[in-house]
């Protein structure tokens, strides 16, 4: 479970007030490619001023509307909750709109396009497929009663039955666990913790009957025995869907340790 | 035969995976016993030729010793496999992969029990 | 260029196992080990192999291997030995659900509940039974 952490000393809290209205200024290092036109990536650079509060993506839509308007970059909500905009910052998979500059602890700030998924221009990348994956899972409640008819009730669940899946339902699809994964990195046919986390989702989730059919498709050689449990997912994760955990615990009714 | 061979190839990945489980935990248990086999004696004695041959000659230490040859040699091949498959993808390679590792397994099981018959059977 | 395309990290992703915490050291360290491993057993078959070609085989065989050298490559792999021991037990009680924690429900800053102290405690008592592990064998080895 998360804990809020507090700040660890009372100077952390002094010098964050110091530097509260002062502007500083850092290096935008953003990763410049256009595969399609045969471009190789080269690295364009750019001083922009950040406050404290100041977001990566903050900062590249500076860039965007000051210094270089070509720049592409996905981004919507600016909160968390879309998924649009992760990309590799100072090579560690994560959403721009949730990593402050001043959380990076460097005057030089490296943007790169998401590792392990096709690149289309500068920062945006192809998605199809997480989410050609993401359907193999059959991301939806299979049951032979879904139809809804006179007779039938809702389908009801106790608190206890929500907390076994509820955590893995907010995934927001943004690909930084599939970016972090090593398995990802060299096995093209894997289906990638994003996929798998979504298959126990459904498949702890008791309204659903299609534990069978989910545990056979994920039974295959580039399936969920690709993963080692290096917890690099769970480690970049935004969500605190904790794939790995997932992954272990749909794992766990193939060995016969959960039924 | 070559269907049996075939049906091998075509195990499920979760078998596989048990196999491999089920190696690992085994070996741990005879490993250590194979070590602690040259703590019997002196270390540089308990590898002279003469203990080492007697070691052969107890049915019981060679029958272990072939056990902890298949173990080991199921668990680090189909480690590699594992490793291989997740390097590149294709059907052919994979085929590749799987078959080359069977035939590598055979191959040092093979050249290991040889090792243990013929020092057993005091043949050299 | 299907592969530049495709924009995977590769082998490279390898190389920097610390960006993602001590499991990631771990899984890069339990691959490594397991490779020596396994090239170390296909080196111990032949080796001991040289006994069926009687006592002189036998002993020229011990001549190249009991050296300064050949005890410590032997003190490694004992160390690897027993950090995949270890390590790979830990994997496999993780892989059946255990010590992995329990889903609820996520708070800020969502610390993932896979990723506990029990997992990384593990992991350095893995770490620190290799290391005893070799110190013992290297007494033994050099001891004699």
């Amino acid at each position: 479970m998360a804990v809020v952490t507090e700040p660890k000393s009372s100077d952390e809290l002094i010098t964050i007030e110091k530097t509260s209205d002062q502007l500083n200024t850092i290096t935008l290092r953003i990763a410049r490619s256009n595969p399609s036109e045969g471009h190789e990536t080269t690295y364009s650079e750019f001083k922009v001023p950040v406050k404290k509060w100041t977001t990566v993506l903050e900062a590249i839509l500076y860039v965007k509307q000051n210094l270089d308007h070509a720049v592409a970059v996905r981004y919507s909500c600016r909160q968390a909750s879309c998924g649009s905009c992760g990309m590799k910052i100072n090579g560690k998979p994560s959403l721009a709109c949730y990593t402050k500059v001043s959380e990076l602890h460097s005057n030089v700030i490296t943007v790169e396009p998401m590792n392990n998924f096709p690149i289309i221009r500068d920062l945006a990348v192809d998605f199809k497929q997480l989410i050609s994956n993401h359907k193999k899972m059959k991301p939806f409640i299979i049951r032979e009663d879904s139809e809804v008819t006179p007779e039938s009730k809702e389908f009801s669940q106790t608190p206890k039955d929500l907390e076994k899946f509820l955590q893995f339902s907010y995934c927001i699809k943004c690909g930084l666990c599939n970016s972090a994964c090593p398995t990802m990195a060299t096995d093209t046919s894997f289906i990638g913790p994003q996929g798998l986390a979504q298959a126990y989702r459904y498949v702890a989730d008791n309204r659903d009957k299609g534990k069978e059919d989910r545990l056979k498709i994920v039974d295959d050689s580039h399936g969920i025995w690709r993963c080692h449990f290096a917890g690099s997912c769970s480690h970049v994760c935004p969500k605190g869907v904790d794939p790995a955990m997932a992954i272990q615990l749909l794992r766990g009714y193939l060995l016969g340790f959960q039924k | 035969m070559v269907r049996q061979f075939y049906l091998v190839i075509k195990m499920r990945e979760s078998i596989i995976m048990k196999i491999h489980y089920g190696t690992a935990l085994g070996a741990v248990v005879l490993v250590a016993v194979h070590i602690l086999m040259r703590m019997t004696q002196n270390f540089g004695q308990s590898l002279q030729y003469q203990n080492v041959i007697a070691n052969y000659h107890f049915l019981p230490y060679a029958l272990m010793l072939e056990v902890v040859l298949i173990l080991l040699s199921v668990h680090g091949f189909n480690g590699l496999r594992v490793i291989l498959l997740e390097l590149k993808q294709g059907s052919s390679y994979e085929k590749m992969v799987n078959y080359g590792s069977i035939v590598a397994m055979a191959i040092l099981i093979a050249y290991g029990s040889r090792t243990i018959l013929m020092a057993g059977m005091g043949i050299s | 260029m299907a592969e530049r395309l495709s924009n995977r990290e590769g082998i490279k992703g390898m190389a920097n196992p610390t960006r993602y915490g001590m499991e990631r050291v771990a899984y890069w360290l339990q691959r490594l080990t397991g490779l020596g491993l396994l090239a170390y057993l296909i080196g111990h078959i032949y080796e001991t192999s040289t006994i069926v070609h009687g006592k002189i085989a036998w002993d020229k065989m011990l001549e190249f291997t009991q050296t300064p050298q050949g005890h410590i490559f032997l003190t490694l792999v004992i160390g690897m030995c027993v950090f995949h021991t270890a390590n790979g037990i830990r994997v496999m009680l993780g892989h059946g659900g255990i010590g992995v924690g329990k889903p609820g429900q996520p708070e800020y800053p969502y610390k993932a509940a896979s990723l506990n102290y029990k997992q990384r405690l593990c992991i350095w008592v893995s770490i620190a039974l290799a290391a005893l592990a070799m110190m013992y064998g290297a007494s033994v080895l050099f001891g004699d």
